[in-house]
C-alpha cells in the first residue's frame, strides 16, 4: 500500500518553476515556502488563517498557506506575490495602482492583499466596491483603513499619472520606500536570519499569576536532540529588571520564582530548526503552582489585594496631576453641569506582523536585527541587561509590519541576545500571534469620572476628572499615560478652572504601555461624551458648543501655556459645519421612514503634545555628499509604515534645495545613523523633521560657503558636479576634486533638534510641549435598535497639521487612525488569556471602515518644520467619541463602556425601555 | 549546513489516499490525524509538536460530488464552501449557500469543507444550522462498513461526535426537499468578515397559495451546546404570515445561551427572534 505520498519528498510548481521539498507531515504550506523554498515574500502573521497576510494563489485559488498541510500541494500549481509580479498583467497593474494610491503603509499585509486581488481580477468579476470587499475580506491591514487599498484594486489597470515635480513638501509624492512593500522583497523581523540559525522558543506563565520550581533544565537539554540550551534568569549577566523608563525599569526578562502575568516569561530554549518543529514544550521539567491574582482594578486596589511590586504600596504606581484655577468653585457656580463615569478596554495593537529577529555575534559584538520602533533604546536597554558597554551592541532594525506604540518596548531582543552570546551561533525567534498578544503592550484599561460646567451662555465652568489606568504587571510607559492623561484631559478648549489626575495601578494582567495617543483616547471618550451632554442641557447644537469654547491664539491651556500662533481646533471644528448640517438633516429624514434602523451624527475634538512631555527629545539627522555626487540622507527615524522615510525627506530635500529623488535614504541602524529618537508621541515629523531641515540647512550653507554664493542660490545636482546658481553668476564645484573623508563624504552636516518645554510643576503648570496638533471628527452611524449593531457609515475627519508635507501620507495615516479608533469603539476588548488570537479579538475589517473624508488645515506650526505638526496620535482620539456620540444621536442612548458591542448597546437599549 | 539537515527522529507519516478504502485501511493501521482544508486543524495545533500523522480527505472523488435529485440530495464531504457557492442548486439550499459565503473569508471558503465544519462540532459552527433544515444525515464509513445518522445524533456536544475510531465522514445527504421550499439565513457577528458568530438563524419554509406558512424549519446555532431545530416554534409558525410571526422569546425551550466573549446569554436570546423573523421574510422574499 503506497498512500504515503511526501514521506520523502513532494513536487510542486512554485510561481513557474518545479521544486521539489520534504515537510514533516503536518507542517504548513507556510512555513515549507518560506523556510524551505526562500519565499519569504509570503508573510506569516497569526497562523490561524485569521488575518490572511500568508495568501498564496493553489492552482488559482486564494488560500491561507498557514492552514495547508504542505503535501497537499503536491502537483498543484502555487503562486506567490514575488512570482506574480512581472508574470502576471494583473499584479503589474495592482502594483502600479497599490503605488500610487499609497495602498500599502507597513507592507506586511500587502503580499496578502495584492494575491488576493489578483484572484478577483482574473475572476472576471465586475469590479464594483462589493466585489473588492468580499474579495479582500479575509486580509487583516491595521495601518490603513482600507480606503486606499479599496480605490487601488478599483483603479488598477487605469493609467497613472506619474509622480511630477521635485517632491517638496506639500507634494502627494508616492511613497519612496515602496517598491518593495510591492514585489515582497522588503524584509520584515521574521525574515532576515541566516539560514543556519539556531530557532529560540520562550517558556512563559499559564497562569496570572503563579508560583514556579525550574527543574534539571540542562539535564532536559542534554537529553533532547537538537536542543542546545536552555536561558533562564541566572543567565541574565547584567541589570535584573529593564523598562523604558529608567526610574521604573521594574521588568524581568525572566520572572524569578513567581510570575505576575499569563505570558510572562521564565525560561527560553534554543535549538536546531528541525528540533523547534518536533518541540513539545509540556516536556521542559517545570512544575508551576496557581496563586490568587488581581486582574482587575478594583481587586489590585483592595487591601488584601498582594503587592506586585514591594515599592509600590497599594498597587499604585505613579499619579499625574494638573490643576489651574479653583475647579470646585467654578462647577458650584456653573449653571449647568454633567458627571459620568466611563470604562475602556484593554486594546491591542495587532500589527499584522508579530514580534521577530534574530541575534549574532559579530567579532565581540552583538547585533541584533529585528523589528523596532527605538532602535538606540534597545541599544542602551541591551547594553543594561548583558552589562556591556552600548557600544558592544548594534541594533539593525529591519523592516517594520505595525507599530502603534509596542514596538518601542523591548520584546523579542533581550532573549535573542542572551542566546547569541551563550552559543556564540546566530539565534532567531518569531513571536507566535498568541505570544506576541499574550506578552507585549496593550492600550491600558481606564476607568474614568468627570464632571464638567458651564454657564448659562455656554461657555465652559470647571471641570474635574479622575482617572484610573489598569497599567498590568510592569510599568512600561504607564507613567507617561499617567502623565499626560491629565494634560489632555480638557480636551482643546479653554476652561480656566480644572483638576485632573490619573494614576496607574498594577494588576496580574499584561502591561499596558505606548499605544497611539497614550491614554488621551480613553480620557477623550469621557470628556467628548459629556461635552454632548452639556451642550443637550443647554440646549444648543453640539457642534456650536465646541467651537465657542474652543481654544484659540492666545488663551491659555490647562497647563498656562499660551500659543501665540497656530492654535487650529477652531479651525477643525468650523471646517466640519456643512457636513454637521447636511448629515444631520439626511439622518432626520431618513429616520422618519425607518423606526429600526436609526442613523444619527456625532462630532468630536481632540488634540495631542508632540514629543515627550517636559522632557529633552532630541533627534539627530546627518547627511553628506559623496564624490560621486551621491546625496546620502542618514535617516535614523523608523519608518514603520507612517512614512518618515518619505516625509523626512521631503523635509531635507525641500530645505537643501534639490529635488527629493536626488536624496538616497540609509536606514536606521545604530552603527550608521545617529539617534533620530523613537518612533512614538507624534514626533518624527516635527523633531526628525526639524533635525533634517536643519541638517539640511547646515549643508547648503558649507556648499554655498565654498563659492561665496547668495543665500537664495538655486543648486542643481549634476552628476558628480554642484551648479550653484545665484543673481551674479553660476558657479560650479566639482565634487570628486574635494577631499573625502572616512566615510566618503567630501561634504557633511549633522544637526540635532530638540523641541522647547518647559518643566511641569507640582500643579502641573508649564509647558509640556513646544506644539500641539488639532483635530476634529464627524461620524454617521446607522444602529439596528433590535440587534444593538452599529454600522458607521461615513466619517469626515478634519485635522490641522501645520503643513501637509505630504498630503496622501497625511491621509493615510487619518483613515488607518480612524479604522484603530472605530474598532477600539466598537470591537476591541483584550481579555488576557481569553482573547489571545485574531479570531476572539477582533479588528475591523474591511468591510467595516465608512468611507473617510479628509480635510487638511494648516495653521502653520511656529517650531515645526515649514510649519509641519505631528499626527500620528491625532488620528484616533476624537475617533471612538465621535462614534459614541453618534450612536447616542441615533439611539437615544449613551454607552459608557467600551467596546460598544450589539450587546453592550442593547443592554442599554432595553434598560431605557424597561427601566 | 542547511539548516534542515540535522533530521530528527520523526515516525509521523502523511497519508493522501485516492480511495476510501485505502482511507479506511489508514485509519485502522495508524490512528492518524484527519486533514482536509485545515482551516480549524491547524488554528487548533498552533505550535504543537509535528509528531502526529495525517491523513488527507481531500483527494478522494466520491467525497468531492455534490448531487440533488429527487430522490434526495448528496454533498461530499470534502466539498468546500466555495464549490457549494458555484453549485446550481434549488432555492431549499439558499440558506446553505448563504451561510457558505458568510464562513471566515474566501480564503477559508476556498479550502474549508463542510465535513471539517460538521466535525469540528463548533456550537458556533456556520453549517449546521442551514444543514438542519435541510433535514441532514451524515454517512460515515468506518473498519465495520458504512452507517448513517442524522446530523442532530451526529453532534453530541461542544466539540464532541459521534464519530467513532477509525470511521471518516463521507458525505451529508438528505430527503428530497419540499416542493417549493424557499430558505434563508441571518448570521449576526461584531464585524463584516472574519466572524465567529454570536447567534446565526437558518429557516425553510413552504408557503401555501395564500401566502401563509405550511411548513417551517427554523434551527439556531451559538445558542446552545449543539445547534438546534425548534420543533415547538416551526408548529406554531404554521398558518401564520412569514412577515409578521410575532415570536416569543420564552417560547424557544430549546434555546440555553451563555455569556461569552461575544455577547452575554440575555442579549443571545433576545436576539434570536429578530433573527427568525428576518430570516422568514428573507426566505418569503426569495421565494
Amino acid at each position: 500500500m503506497d498512500k504515503r505520498i511526501g514521506l520523502n519528498s513532494i513536487a510542486f510548481t512554485l510561481n513557474g518553476d518545479s521544486v521539489v521539498t520534504r515537510p514533516l507531515p503536518g507542517e504548513r504550506l507556510s512555513y515549507s515556502l518560506r523556510e524551505r523554498l526562500g519565499a519569504k515574500d509570503v508573510k506569516v502573521g497569526c497562523d490561524a488563517g485569521d488575518c490572511g497576510a500568508c495568501t498564496v494563489l493553489v492552482n488559482g485559488a486564494a488560500i491561507c498557506a498557514c492552514l495547508m498541510p504542505t503535501h497537499q500541494a503536491e502537483g498543484r500549481t502555487v503562486e506567490t506575490l514575488a512570482g506574480l509580479r512581472g508574470a502576471d498583467s494583473a499584479a503589474e497593474a495592482l502594483a502600479d495602482s497599490f503605488a500610487a494610491h499609497g495602498a500599502a503603509q507597513c507592507g506586511i499585509c500587502t503580499p496578502g492583499m495584492m494575491v488576493s486581488a489578483v484572484a478577483l481580477l482574473r475572476s472576471g468579476t465586475q469590479l464594483t466596491e462589493a466585489a473588492v470587499q468580499d474579495a479582500l475580506g479575509g486580509v487583516l491591514c491595521r495601518c490603513t483603513g482600507y480606503g486606499k487599498i479599496i480605490d487601488a484594486v478599483l483603479a488598477a489597470g487605469e493609467p497613472h499619472a506619474p509622480p511630477q515635480g521635485d517632491g517638496h513638501t506639500g507634494q502627494p509624492i508616492q511613497r519612496l520606500d515602496v517598491a518593495g512593500k510591492l514585489d515582497g522583497t522588503e524584509r520584515f523581523g521574521d525574515d532576515v536570519a541566516p539560514p543556519d540559525a539556531l530557532h529560540l522558543r520562550v517558556i512563559r506563565s499559564p497562569y496570572h499569576r503563579a508560583h514556579f520550581d525550574l527543574g534539571d533544565l540542562q539535564g532536559w537539554a542534554g537529553r533532547t536532540p537538537g536542543i542546545v540550551t536552555v536561558l533562564t534568569a541566572k543567565d541574565v549577566p547584567g541589570a535584573q529588571t529593564f523598562g523604558v523608563i529608567p526610574a521604573f525599569a521594574d521588568q524581568p526578562v525572566f520572572a524569578v520564582s513567581e510570575t505576575r502575568f499569563k505570558g510572562e516569561a521564565v525560561a527560553a530554549v534554543v535549538g536546531s530548526a528541525a528540533a523547534m518543529q518536533v518541540f513539545d514544550e509540556t516536556q521542559v521539567p517545570i512544575t508551576w503552582t496557581e496563586l490568587p491574582a488581581a486582574l482587575s482594578m478594583s481587586e489590585a486596589l483592595t487591601d488584601e489585594a498582594p503587592a506586585l511590586h514591594a515599592d509600590r504600596p497599594g498597587n499604585v504606581m505613579c499619579k499625574g496631576y494638573v490643576a489651574c484655577g479653583d475647579d470646585e468653585a467654578a462647577l458650584e457656580a456653573a449653571d449647568v453641569t454633567v458627571e459620568g463615569s466611563f470604562t475602556t478596554a484593554f486594546v491591542e495593537h495587532a500589527y499584522i506582523e508579530p514580534e521577530a529577529g534574530f541575534a549574532r555575534m559579530v567579532g565581540d559584538r552583538l547585533e541584533v536585527h529585528a523589528c523596532t520602533q527605538a532602535p538606540v533604546m534597545d541599544q542602551e536597554a541591551l547594553a543594561e541587561i548583558l552589562g556591556v558597554a552600548p557600544s558592544a551592541v548594534r541594533i539593525v532594525p529591519t523592516g517594520v509590519g505595525g507599530g502603534f506604540g509596542s514596538k518601542l518596548d523591548l520584546s523579542v531582543q533581550p532573549y535573542l541576545a542572551l542566546a547569541a552570546m551563550r552559543t556564540g551561533r546566530a539565534v532567531r525567534l518569531t513571536y507566535s500571534r498568541t505570544e506576541s498578544m499574550q506578552s507585549t503592550t496593550k492600550r491600558h484599561p481606564a476607568q474614568i469620572t468627570a464632571r464638567i460646567g458651564a454657564t448659562a451662555d455656554g461657555r465652559l465652568n470647571g471641570m474635574t476628572f479622575q482617572g484610573q489606568f489598569n497599567t498590568g504587571a510592569y510599568a512600561s510607559w504607564g507613567p507617561t499615560v499617567a502623565n499626560r492623561v491629565p494634560v489632555h484631559a480638557s480636551g482643546p478648549y479653554r476652561i480656566a478652572d480644572y483638576r485632573a489626575e490619573a494614576r496607574g495601578v498594577h494588576t496580574h494582567c499584561v502591561p499596558s504601555g505606548a499605544f497611539r495617543g497614550f491614554g488621551v483616547p480613553q480620557s477623550a471618550v469621557a470628556q467628548e461624551s459629556l461635552f454632548d451632554e452639556l451642550a443637550d442641557k443647554l440646549g444648543m447644537d453640539r457642534l456650536e458648543f465646541r467651537i465657542l469654547n474652543a481654544l484659540e491664539n492666545g488663551t491659555p491651556t490647562v497647563c498656562g501655556q499660551v500659543f501665540d500662533s497656530g492654535v487650529g481646533i477652531r479651525a477643525c471644528l468650523e471646517a466640519l459645519r456643512p457636513a454637521w448640517a447636511k448629515m444631520r438633516a439626511d439622518a432626520q429624514s431618513w429616520n422618519r421612514g425607518h423606526p429600526s434602523l436609526r442613523r444619527g451624527v456625532g462630532v468630536a475634538g481632540g488634540w495631542y503634545g508632540c514629543g515627550n512631555t517636559s522632557l529633552p527629545n532630541p533627534s539627530t539627522i546627518k547627511c553628506g555628499l559623496r564624490a560621486d555626487g551621491t546625496l546620502v540622507l542618514h535617516q535614523g527615524a523608523v519608518d514603520i509604515g507612517q512614512g518618515s522615510n518619505t516625509a523626512i525627506a521631503q523635509i531635507f530635500a525641500t530645505a537643501l534645495g534639490v529635488p527629493v529623488d536626488k536624496v538616497t535614504l540609509v536606514g536606521a541602524d545604530t552603527d550608521v545613523t545617529p539617534d533620530a529618537g523613537k518612533t512614538s508621541a507624534s514626533r518624527q515629523t516635527f523633531v526628525s523633521g526639524n533635525a533634517a531641515r536643519l541638517s539640511a540647512e547646515a549643508l547648503r550653507a558649507e556648499i554655498l560657503a565654498r563659492v561665496n554664493a547668495d543665500k537664495g542660490a538655486k543648486l542643481n545636482l549634476d552628476g558628480d558636479v554642484i551648479e550653484i546658481r545665484d543673481a551674479a553668476k553660476t558657479h560650479r564645484v566639482a565634487l570628486a576634486d574635494l577631499p573625502a573623508d572616512a566615510e566618503g563624504y567630501v561634504l557633511r552636516a549633522e544637526q540635532t533638534y530638540d523641541p522647547p518645554t518647559v518643566p511641569l510643576d507640582a500643579n502641573g503648570q508649564g509647558h509640556p510641549y513646544a506644539q500641539f496638533g488639532y483635530a476634529a471628527h464627524l461620524a454617521v452611524v446607522e444602529v439596528d435598535m433590535a440587534l444593538g449593531t452599529v454600522r458607521p457609515l461615513r466619517v469626515v475627519a478634519a485635522h490641522d497639521v501645520g503643513h501637509a508635507i505630504n498630503p496622501n501620507l497625511v491621509e493615510g495615516q487619518v483613515q488607518g487612525g480612524i479604522a484603530q479608533g472605530l474598532g477600539m469603539a466598537l470591537m476591541e476588548e483584550y481579555l488576557p488569556g481569553r482573547t489571545d488570537n485574531l479570531h476572539d479579538y477582533l479588528i475591523p475589517t474591511i468591510g467595516d471602515i465608512p468611507p473617510i473624508e479628509t480635510l487638511i488645515i494648516e495653521e502653520p506650526d511656529v517650531h515645526g518644520p515649514f510649519g509641519a505638526k505631528g499626527l500620528g496620535e491625532h488620528v484616533l482620539i476624537p475617533t471612538a467619541p465621535a462614534l459614541l456620540n453618534a450612536i447616542h444621536d441615533a439611539s437615544g442612548v449613551r454607552v459608557t463602556e467600551l467596546p460598544a458591542t450589539p450587546a453592550r448597546v442593547r443592554a442599554k437599549l432595553r434598560e431605557r425601555d424597561h427601566g | 549546513m542547511n539548516f534542515h539537515e540535522r533530521k530528527l527522529p520523526v515516525s509521523a507519516s502523511y497519508f493522501a489516499p485516492h480511495t476510501l478504502d485505502e482511507a479506511i485501511e489508514v485509519m485502522a493501521a495508524h490512528a492518524p490525524d484527519i486533514v482536509a482544508g485545515g482551516t480549524d486543524y491547524f488554528p487548533s495545533r498552533d505550535r504543537s509538536p509535528l509528531d502526529r500523522s495525517l491523513l488527507d480527505v481531500t483527494r478522494m472523488p466520491e467525497l468531492r460530488t455534490i448531487s440533488v435529485s429527487d430522490a434526495g440530495w448528496r454533498i461530499g464531504a470534502a466539498t468546500t464552501w466555495t464549490d457549494l457557492v458555484r453549485a446550481d442548486l434549488p432555492p431549499a439550499f439558499d440558506a446553505l449557500r448563504a451561510a457558505a459565503r458568510e464562513v471566515g473569508s474566501v480564503q477559508i471558503q476556498n479550502a474549508g469543507t463542510v465535513a471539517g465544519n460538521l466535525c469540528n462540532a463548533s456550537p458556533a459552527a456556520d453549517g449546521v444550522p442551514p444543514f438542519l433544515v435541510l433535514n441532514a444525515q451524515v454517512e460515515l464509513a468506518g473498519p465495520n462498513g458504512r452507517r448513517h445518522l442524522p446530523l442532530a445524533e451526529f453532534l453530541k456536544a461542544p466539540r464532541r461526535t459521534d464519530l467513532q475510531r477509525g470511521e471518516i465522514m463521507v458525505a451529508i445527504h438528505g430527503p428530497p426537499v419540499p416542493q417549493g421550499a424557499t430558505s434563508a439565513f441571518e448570521k449576526l457577528g461584531a464585524r463584516r468578515y472574519l466572524v465567529i458568530s454570536i447567534a446565526m438563524t437558518a429557516v425553510l419554509i413552504v408557503l401555501d397559495d395564500d401566502g401563509l406558512i405550511s411548513e417551517a424549519r427554523v434551527a439556531v446555532g451559538a445558542c446552545s451546546p449543539v445547534a438546534q431545530r425548534l420543533p415547538g416554534l416551526e408548529a406554531a409558525l404554521v398558518g401564520q404570515s412569514p412577515d409578521s410571526p410575532g415570536i416569543d422569546a420564552d417560547a424557544l425551550p430549546e434555546l440555553t445561551p451563555i455569556s461569552d466573549v461575544r455577547a452575554d446569554a440575555r442579549y443571545r436570546a433576545e436576539a434570536v427572534p429578530h433573527q427568525i423573523e428576518r430570516a422568514l421574510q428573507r426566505a418569503a422574499r426569495y421565494g
